[in-house]
C-alpha cells in the first residue's frame, strides 16, 4: 500500500513537471507578446521625436504653413483643431449626456428604447470615414453649411457621441438605487433628481468619457477630409471677440480651416524629406495631445474606483 | 406636543394656498415633461444619424448604380472611375481591403489573444495594472501617426528584407494596423475571460489542472462567443480603417492578392476623391457613396454579428 | 466564550465505542488567516479511511474554509496563509508544506462545490476533464473510465445515449452527479464535498446522500453540511465548528445523542445557530 503510494506519487510529481513547463512558456509568452505592443509604441514615438524635435520650435507654433519647410508652422492647425474642438464640445456633451440620461432615468421598456439601444451599439462601430459622407451629403451639400469649421465640429460631435453616451450610462449605472429612492421620498420630481444628483454623481465617469471622445475627435484624419479641410491654408478664422460692437462675431464657425491631423496628413505625404520632418513634428504635439488627454482619463476613472465606494 | 390631526390641519390651510398648490404642481408637471421631450430628443440624435447615414448613402449611390450597373460593379476588375476609360469595378479596392485587413488580423487576432489570456489568468496583479492602462493608450494613438509609422519607419525596415518592396505597400500598413488592433481585441477578449464565473476555475483547478490547462480548457472555451465578438469587432476596425491605409499603402486601385503590392482599399479611395475638387452631382463624386455603401454594409455585418455573440455570451453568465 | 481546550485527539479515539479505524488525513494545529482575518484557529482532527466526516457549524464558522486546505484552493488568491500541518497517510506528506505542488494535491484529492459547476464541455468531457488534464488520450481507457465513474455517480443511465450532450442540458441534481462523476473518474483517495446538496432539491438531495452511502466503500470523504440532518444521516464521524475553532469531534451518534459541550448541544436542539 504505502510502496504503491509512493510511485504514484512519483508519477504524478513527474507529470505535473511536464505541464508545468507550459505554464512557464505560455507567461513568457504572454510577456513578450506585450512587450511587442512596448517597444512598437517605444519605436514610433522615438522615430517622431528624432525626428521632429529640431522642428519643435516656438516658430513651428506661430507660423502659417509654408513652401519652405523650415519656415512652415502648425498656427492655423492648432488654431483650427481648437474650433473645431469647441464646436464639438458644444453639440456632443449635452447631446450625449441627454442621450444617456434619457436612456437610464427615463426611457420605458420598449421597442423605441432598444431601437435607440442598438444603434448606440451599431454608431460605434461605423467607421470614421462613413461619417465623413454623412456629413459631406447632409451637413455640405443638404444643409448648406459649407466645409465650415461647424461642419467638422459637427461631424466629430456625431462621432463620438456613442462613447459619451456609454460612458454616461455607465457612470449612472454605477450609482446605487437607494439615492434615487432618497431622493424621490424627499419629493423631489424625476428632473430634480437627475439634475441634483444623478447627474453631478455621475460627472466624474461623464468626464472621462467627454475626455477619451475629445482625444479621439482630435486624432481623427479621414472624416474631416472628407468635409473638405484645406490642406494649405495662409489664414486664421475670424476671431470670435471683436474690438467692435457687438463683440461676439459667430462668422468663425462658416470659416474654412485646417486641423492638426490633416496638416500632419499633408506633410507625410509630400516626397520631400524636410517636410516629412514637420509631419515628425506635428505627430509629436498630435500624440503629446491625445496621449495626456487618455492618460488624464484613466487617471480620473482610477481615483473613481478607489475613492468612491457606495 | 399638540395633537392637532393632519385632517385638522389641512383644513385650516386657506383656500388660496390650496390653488396655488395646484397651479404649481401643473407648472411643475409642464416643465418635467418638456425637460422628458428634449432628453428624448437628445437621445433620438443616434437614430437620427443612422437614419442619415443609411439615407445618404443609398440617395447617392441610387443615382450612381442608374449609370453603372451592379453586375458591373461587382465583376469589373477594374476600377477607374477618373480616367476616360472609365471602369467601375469595386474588385480592387475590395481586394486592397481583403489583404491588408487579413495582414492587420494576422497580427492582432494572436496576440491580442495571448496578451487577453496572459492578463487574465496568468499576469501578476501589479503587470495588469500597468499593462491594462499602457494599452488603451495605444489604442487612443491617432490613425495619422500610425500611418506616419508605417510609410517612414516600417517600410523601410522591412525593406531591408525585402528590397524589392515598394514605398507604398499593404504588408507595411497592415502590420502596422494589426498592431493598432490589438488593444480592441484584446481589452474585449479578457472582459469576456475575466466575467468567467470563478467557480469554473476552481473545478478546473480542484481537478489538479495547470493555470495553462484551465486557461486554454476551461476559461476560453468559456468565453468563446465573448471572445468571437472581440475578433469581429477587431475585423470590423481592419476594414473600416482609413488613414494608415491612406498613407502607406498608397491610393492605386490595385487588384491584387500579394501583400508586397500597393494597392488602394475601399476607405483610401474615399480620402483620394476627397482629396481632389471633384463637382457635387458628377460620377466620380457619386463613387465614393457607392464605395462607403459597400463598407458600411460590411461593417454592419460584421457588427451585428458581434452583437449577437456577445448579447449570447451574457446570457450564459 | 469559545475558550474551550480542544480535545485530545487519543481521548477523542479512546472514547469511541467501536474499534477504531486508519486515519487517511489529519490536521494539527491548523490555523488559517484571510489576510490578518483568523478564519481558523488550531484545528486538529483526524479523518478516518473510508468513513465519512461531517464538518457542522453556523455560517461563518469556518467549516468551508477548513475542507479548502485539504486541497489547497486557497493558494490561489493572494494573502492567504496556513499555519501548521495537515499529514495525508499512509505516505506521511504534509500537504501544507510549501515543497508540496498544490497541483499534486489535487490530483489525489477531488473536490466537489458547493454550487454544481460543470464546464462549458460535453458530458463525456467534463468527466473526462481530469483525465485528460493528467495527459490521458486513449480513447477506450476514457471511454471505460468515463462510463465507470458516470455510474459511480449513478447518473450513467440518465445520460448514457447523449453523452455529447451539453453539461449545462442537465437539471441541478444532475449536475451535481456530473460534478461527482468528474472527481470519481481519477481515482481519488480522499473525497471533499462542499455542502454539496445546498442548491437542490430534495430528491436530487436523497440521492446524492445515497451515493455518499455507496461511495464511502471505497473513499475516504469529508463534507460540509449546513444541514444537521444530513450530517447525522451520511456521516460517521462530526466535528462541529464555531467561530474558526474546533468545538467537538467524535462519532456521529455521540455527538447527536449526547454531545460533549453544551454549545454543541444548543447548536445541534436548534437552540441556536
Amino acid at each position: 500500500m504505502s510502496d504503491a503510494t509512493a510511485v504514484k506519487v512519483r508519477e504524478i510529481r513527474a507529470l505535473i513537471a511536464r505541464h508545468k513547463r507550459w505554464d512557464v512558456i505560455f507567461g513568457i509568452i504572454g510577456v513578450l507578446s506585450l512587450m511587442i505592443g512596448v517597444l512598437t509604441f517605444v519605436a514610433l514615438f522615438l522615430d517622431m521625436v528624432i525626428d521632429g524635435a529640431p522642428r519643435l520650435t516656438w516658430d513651428f507654433f506661430t507660423n502659417f504653413p509654408s513652401r519652405k519647410p523650415n519656415q512652415a508652422g502648425i498656427l492655423s492647425a492648432w488654431v483650427g483643431t481648437t474650433m473645431v474642438m469647441i464646436v464639438t464640445i458644444c453639440a456632443a456633451v449635452p447631446l450625449g449626456v441627454g442621450a444617456g440620461v434619457y436612456l437610464e432615468e427615463y426611457a420605458p421598456r420598449n421597442w423605441m428604447t432598444d431601437l435607440i439601444e442598438i444603434n448606440v451599439t451599431n454608431l460605434a462601430g461605423v467607421p470614421s470615414i462613413v461619417y465623413g459622407l454623412l456629413a459631406l451629403g447632409l451637413f455640405i451639400y443638404e444643409f448648406g453649411l459649407g466645409q465650415s469649421v461647424l461642419t467638422a465640429g459637427l461631424t466629430l460631435a456625431l462621432l463620438i457621441l456613442p462613447v459619451i453616451i456609454v460612458a454616461t450610462r455607465e457612470a449612472i449605472r454605477s450609482i446605487p438605487a437607494a439615492i434615487r429612492e432618497g431622493s424621490y421620498a424627499l419629493g423631489a420630481t424625476k428632473w430634480q433628481t437627475a439634475a441634483h444628483h444623478i447627474i453631478p454623481y455621475s460627472l466624474p465617469g461623464i468626464l472621462t468619457g467627454v475626455i477619451i471622445g475629445l482625444a479621439r475627435a482630435i486624432g481623427e484624419t479621414a472624416p474631416i477630409i472628407t468635409v473638405g479641410a484645406l490642406t494649405f491654408i495662409a489664414f486664421l478664422p475670424p476671431a470670435p471677440v471683436q474690438a467692435e460692437p457687438p463683440f461676439v462675431s459667430f462668422e468663425w464657425l462658416m470659416s474654412g480651416f485646417t486641423v492638426m491631423p490633416i496638416q500632419m496628413f499633408n506633410w507625410t505625404s509630400r516626397p520631400e524629406a524636410a517636410f516629412q520632418l514637420n509631419a515628425a513634428a506635428a505627430g509629436v504635439v498630435l500624440l503629446v495631445m491625445t496621449l495626456s488627454m487618455n492618460a488624464l482619463a484613466i487617471y480620473i476613472r482610477y481615483r473613481l474606483r478607489k475613492n468612491i465606494k457606495w | 406636543m399638540t395633537s392637532i390631526s393632519l385632517a385638522d390641519r389641512i383644513d385650516a390651510v386657506p383656500e388660496h394656498f390650496v390653488s396655488d398648490r395646484l397651479a404649481r404642481r401643473k407648472l411643475r408637471n409642464i416643465k418635467e415633461r418638456i425637460i422628458e421631450l428634449v432628453l428624448f430628443l437628445a437621445a433620438s440624435v443616434s437614430v437620427a444619424t443612422t437614419i442619415g447615414i443609411v439615407l445618404i448613402l443609398l440617395k447617392e449611390s441610387f443615382v450612381f448604380f442608374q449609370q453603372v450597373s451592379l453586375w458591373d460593379f461587382l465583376t469589373d476588375s477594374q476600377w477607374t472611375p477618373l480616367f476616360s476609360d472609365a471602369h467601375y469595378g469595386i474588385m480592387p479596392l475590395l481586394s486592397g481591403t481583403l489583404v491588408s485587413s487579413t495582414v492587420a488580423l494576422l497580427v492582432a487576432i494572436p496576440l491580442g489573444t495571448i496578451i487577453a489570456i496572459y492578463l487574465s489568468e496568468f499576469a501578476p496583479f501589479a503587470v495588469r495594472e500597468i499593462a491594462k492602462p499602457f494599452l488603451e493608450l495605444l489604442g487612443g494613438i491617432p490613425t495619422i501617426v500610425y500611418g506616419y509609422f508605417a510609410l517612414l519607419f516600417v517600410t523601410p525596415l522591412l525593406q531591408m528584407i525585402f528590397p524589392e518592396l515598394p514605398g507604398f505597400n499593404l504588408l507595411s500598413a497592415g502590420l502596422v494596423m494589426g498592431i493598432m488592433i490589438i488593444p480592441y481585441v484584446s481589452s474585449v477578449s479578457e472582459d469576456a475571460m475575466r466575467a468567467v464565473p470563478m467557480a469554473l476555475r476552481e473545478g478546473s483547478y480542484a481537478m489538479g489542472a495547470t493555470r495553462f490547462q484551465t486557461a486554454i480548457r476551461v476559461v476560453t472555451p468559456a468565453a468563446f462567443s465573448g471572445i468571437a465578438a472581440a475578433y469581429i469587432l477587431g475585423i470590423s476596425r481592419a476594414v473600416g480603417e482609413t488613414m494608415i491605409l491612406a498613407v502607406a499603402a498608397g491610393m492605386q486601385p490595385n487588384l491584387t492578392w500579394n501583400p508586397l503590392e500597393p494597392a488602394a482599399t475601399i476607405t483610401a479611395y474615399i480620402v483620394q476623391v476627397a482629396l481632389g475638387d471633384l463637382p457635387h452631382g458628377s460620377i466620380g463624386y457619386q463613387t465614393i457613396f457607392a464605395a462607403g455603401l459597400t463598407l458600411a454594409l460590411m461593417t454592419l455585418f460584421f457588427n451585428v454579428l458581434g452583437h449577437i455573440l456577445r448579447k449570447r455570451f451574457r446570457q450564459v453568465y | 466564550m469559545v475558550g474551550t481546550p480542544i480535545p485530545e485527539i487519543a481521548s477523542v479515539a479512546a472514547a469511541a465505542t467501536s474499534p477504531v479505524p486508519a486515519k487517511k488525513s489529519e490536521s494539527k494545529r491548523l490555523s488559517f488567516y484571510y489576510g490578518s482575518f483568523n478564519a481558523l484557529k488550531n484545528i486538529s482532527m483526524p479523518i478516518y479511511e473510508k468513513k465519512v466526516t461531517a464538518l457542522i457549524g453556523p455560517s461563518g464558522c469556518g467549516k468551508s474554509t477548513y475542507l479548502r486546505c485539504f486541497n489547497r484552493m486557497h493558494d490561489l488568491y493572494p494573502g492567504n496563509r496556513y499555519e501548521g500541518q495537515i499529514m495525508l497517510y499512509p505516505d506521511n506528506t504534509n500537504l501544507l508544506n510549501p515543497d508540496v505542488d498544490p497541483i499534486e494535491v489535487r490530483m489525489r484529492i477531488s473536490m466537489v462545490f458547493q454550487k454544481p459547476n460543470p464546464f462549458p464541455k460535453s458530458i463525456y468531457e467534463n468527466v473526462a476533464y481530469g483525465l485528460r488534464v493528467r495527459g490521458e488520450r486513449k480513447r477506450a481507457l476514457l471511454d471505460d473510465k468515463v462510463e465507470e465513474a458516470l455510474r459511480g455517480a449513478a447518473l450513467w443511465e440518465e445520460v448514457k445515449d447523449r453523452l455529447n450532450d451539453l453539461a449545462f442540458n442537465l437539471s441541478g441534481g444532475q449536475q451535481q452527479r456530473l460534478c461527482i462523476a468528474r472527481a470519481l473518474a481519477t481515482n481519488p483517495e480522499f473525497l471533499l464535498f462542499d455542502e454539496p446538496t445546498s442548491a437542490l432539491d430534495p430528491i436530487a438531495t436523497a440521492n446524492i446522500e445515497q451515493l455518499l452511502a455507496d461511495l464511502k466503500e471505497k473513499v475516504t470523504i469529508l463534507i460540509v453540511t449546513h444541514n444537521m440532518q444530513q450530517a447525522a444521516r451520511v456521516s460517521d464521524y462530526t466535528a462541529y465548528m464555531y467561530l474558526g475553532e474546533l468545538i467537538e469531534f467524535n462519532e456521529t451518534d455521540t455527538i447527536f445523542i449526547k454531545p460533549g459541550h453544551k454549545q454543541t448541544e444548543d447548536y445541534i436542539t436548534g437552540r441556536f445557530g
